[in-house]
């Protein structure tokens, strides 16, 4: 009975959305009010209705009712609670379904919170955003459908796969959706703009916080992707450059890049057609990355061809939304006016800058995923492209803008003085260069690490330079320092964290890269090793039984000059049900870095493979992450004060046009 | 106890994957083991997703670890491994393609992109230095009582 609610549901809501692409779209084409009053209705029924069959589903699931087929093939009734409710999207069809939910969600809030918008350009905008939940809840109905029902009911479910019981894999996807399907706001702004043929920096000052928060989103969910890796595989890796991560990078850069385009456009009404095209491209990297994801060409283009149904649709949404945004934007971009005029040395010039490197390493990653797949399909010849190839092009570019990021939020608009800017930052080059050369004396160093934890050290030291400067710390008294400090506008409080954030990270990733100390031992009861300060001596072995797995642990004491410090009990867990295992390690953190212990598997004298981790700073990677997602947080509580000035500068915009 | 054999000789028998480089792998020689690790990070295991046979679990990554220190220890250089891999598993092997015509544009994507999005900037600034707006009359006016 849920399913077949849920199913009805979510049929109802295909109905609302292509109601809501039909009637935003021609009210705004008729500029017929009356239709144009209909979208912010329709997406909050889609909205309902879509949440609706997500309930049923995660009801289903909760109930462990095994008569539905998606339920059968990925629970189980002795599954922890926690990961019933996380399983609803542990798989294809409930991830898309979820992909659908968040889309509505996103549909709704901009129904909701545009009043303010001049009712065209909401009428065009919740159209796109129609068309793209009426199109991708077609995809479910039609090749994915979760609801559907076995013949026979099972007794058991066969359970959700191992890897995916785990609290932080179980976010991730939500996270990376939130992101994912954030960047089409962005793109229903930009194609809504090229359908009037109009757009000014009012436009980029209501696309902006939608982009900070998809960027947020993103952020956070490539960050926690990447701890999760980092302490389930087992030995340490943080970042794999798997074209799934590609995927969902890939809309991250051009996020970042996206952001910093709409900066210039909403402070001084330059690069429009730029940030337009950078909107319409970021939205389809993140389809492209649910095309890589869910169609199953990354395993190999066989079987993407053998069972080509979801692949096809997928490709054949992909096709008509970025080849129909293109089209469009050929079309219009020649009534687009160029506005805005700037120095080659200027805050403008600065984020040109940027969206050129971030460009470069977007188009990098591109090639470089989808390079072997054209290589195939062309002439057959198999290649890999792995993370060699990746260190060895994206490192050197991302190396150089990090290099360069300091100098941006110090330059003027408009026109800069260089040379002051240099000074401003000598400082902070000076310091970066000393602590390294402390480093390279009592650590020694390779160089590449070297390189990087440099231009990380400089990069965080040149986010502070940049606050002192903006409080002028030091060159005024503390009191006005201070005030000043309160009165930061919290945009650029939001650009010093999220600055803060990308130098604290490549710290990490240098730190880890250069500096980790790696141990391999086979270890019998009794024995230690030692690795760092740390003497680790391998106890014994423990069982341990959990609510659907075991634990087969090695105890390990940790000593530290003698001192019992504590214990770790890095393990094997295995899910008998499934007959998989997992590999659980054992982590201990110091400050910022850990020590990082997993096994291998136990031999028959009862000793064990133990490998051994010091990873010195390497929690910054994603305290980094996180930093500039509190950067963009911080950034868009400041939307409340954005929000009032739209709204006039959108009616002076709009009494200036004339009549149709 | 006893269940712990038990548990123990279950992971055995149901052959589940083993961690990365096992301790009975690594040679005694650490100049040699470093290489050994280097090259294996370049070397793709092809039963797996994307990995280098240094990061997987699987016996045939153990076999090729296994087989690059033999011919380290027979004195081979990395470059002479890389072709043997090759001849015998084709270009897949190699997680960092080789530098070939038929890779060129792989190679040269970054440069490509910086190169035409660079000329693309300085067109975009040489045009706007070439046509500065002239002040109005009343701007001239204007500026002539500043100065």
């Amino acid at each position: 009975m849920i399913a077949e609610l849920s199913h009805a549901a979510l049929a109802l809501a295909f109905a609302l959305a292509v109601a809501q692409a039909v009637f935003s779209l021609w009210g705004a084409w008729q500029n017929d009010a009356r239709l144009m009053a209909v979208p912010p209705l329709t997406a909050f029924g889609v909205l309902v209705f879509t949440a609706a069959s997500f309930a049923g589903l995660t009801y289903l699931y909760v109930t462990s009712d095994f008569s539905v087929a998606n339920v059968y093939s990925n629970s189980h009734s002795a599954k922890p609670l926690l990961y019933k409710f996380t399983g609803v999207w542990g798989n294809h069809d409930g991830s898309m379904l979820l992909w659908a939910l968040v889309l509505a969600a996103f549909s709704a809030l901009i129904g909701a919170f545009a009043g303010n918008l001049p009712p065209r350009l909401r009428a065009n905008v919740l159209g796109v955003q129609g068309l793209i939940a009426a199109i991708f809840i077609l995809f479910i109905l039609s090749t994915s459908n979760p609801f559907l029902r076995l013949e026979i009911a099972p007794a058991q479910g066969q359970g959700l796969n191992p890897v995916l019981q785990d609290i932080g894999l179980a976010l991730h996807p939500p996270l990376l959706y939130l992101g994912y399907v954030g960047c089409s706001v962005a793109f229903s702004f930009a194609v809504a703009a090229l359908l009037e043929g109009r757009i000014d920096a009012a436009w980029a000052r209501w696309v902006r916080p939608w982009t900070l928060a998809t960027w947020l989103f993103l952020t956070l969910g490539i960050a926690m992707g990447s701890y999760w890796a980092y302490y389930e595989l087992g030995w340490g890796g943080y970042w794999f450059w798997d074209p799934v991560e590609n995927a969902s990078l890939m809309p991250w850069i051009a996020a970042t890049a996206l952001l910093h385009s709409a900066l210039v456009m909403e402070k001084r009404d330059a690069l429009k057609i730029w940030t337009v095209l950078l909107a319409l491209l970021t939205f389809s990297l993140s389809l492209l990355g649910t095309f890589l994801v869910r169609s199953g060409v990354l395993t190999s283009v066989h079987t993407f061809a053998s069972d080509p149904t979801r692949g096809v649709f997928i490709l054949a949404i992909l096709i008509f939304f970025v080849g129909g945004s293109l089209a469009l934007f050929a079309l219009r971009v020649s009534e687009l006016k160029v506005g805005g005029i700037f120095a080659p040395v200027s805050r403008e010039a600065a984020l040109l800058l940027n969206n050129l490197f971030l460009s470069a390493i977007c188009a990098t990653v591109f090639v470089g995923t989808l390079y072997p797949l054209m290589l195939e399909s062309v002439t057959g010849e198999k290649i890999s492209v792995g993370a060699p190839f990746f260190n060895a092009t994206v490192g050197p570019l991302a190396l150089v803008l990090v290099a360069l990021m300091p100098a941006g939020p110090l330059l003027a608009w408009k026109r800069a003085d260089a040379a002051g800017v240099a000074q401003k930052l000598a400082l902070a080059a000076a310091a970066s260069l000393a602590i390294a050369i402390g480093v390279f004396a009592t650590n020694g160093a390779p160089l590449y690490p070297m390189i990087a934890l440099t231009i990380g050290i400089f990069a965080v030291a040149g986010a502070l330079t940049e606050y002192a400067t903006r409080i002028a710390l030091f060159r005024a008294p503390f009191a006005e320092s201070f005030s000043r400090a309160r009165g930061l506008p919290r945009s650029s409080l939001g650009t010093f964290f999220a600055h803060l954030g990308v130098g604290l990270s490549l710290i990490g990733i240098a730190a880890e890269g250069g500096w980790s100390v790696e141990k391999i031992a086979s270890v019998k009861p009794g024995e230690s090793i030692r690795i760092a300060d740390f003497d680790l001596r391998f106890h014994e072995w423990a069982e341990r039984q959990g609510e659907n797995y075991r634990d087969i642990a090695a105890i390990i004491e940790l000593r530290r000059d003698g001192i019992l410090i504590g214990k770790l009990a890095p393990a094997k867990r295995i899910f008998v049900m499934r007959g998989q295992q997992t590999s659980e390690a054992g982590i201990r953190t110091f400050g910022l870095s850990q020590l990082y212990l997993s096994i291998g598997d136990p031999v028959a004298d009862r000793s064990v493979a133990l490998r051994a981790y010091w990873k010195p700073l390497v929690l910054l990677i994603w305290l980094g992450g996180v930093v500039m997602a509190l950067g963009a947080a911080i950034s868009l509580s400041d939307r409340r004060l954005r929000i009032g000035v739209p709204k006039s500068a959108a009616k002076k915009k709009l009494a200036a046009v004339p009549a149709e | 106890m006893k269940k712990l054999a038990l548990a123990l000789s279950l992971i055995v028998a149901l052959m589940l994957p083993v961690a990365a480089v096992q301790p009975d792998e690594v040679l005694a020689d650490a100049a040699l083991e470093a290489r050994a690790r280097a090259l294996s990070l370049q070397l793709r295991c092809m039963v797996c997703q994307n990995q280098s046979i240094d990061d997987s679990d699987a016996p045939l990554a153990r076999d090729l670890r296994i087989l690059v220190r033999e011919r380290l220890k027979a004195g081979d250089s990395d470059t002479q491994i890389r072709e043997f891999l090759v001849a015998r598993y084709g270009q897949f092997v190699l997680l960092e393609p080789e530098k070939n015509r038929r890779t060129a544009l792989l190679w040269l994507a970054p440069l490509i992109v910086l190169l035409a999005g660079g000329l693309v900037l300085l067109r975009f600034f040489s045009r706007r230095r070439a046509a500065p707006i002239p002040l109005t009359a009343a701007e001239k006016k204007r500026l002539k009582e500043l100065t």
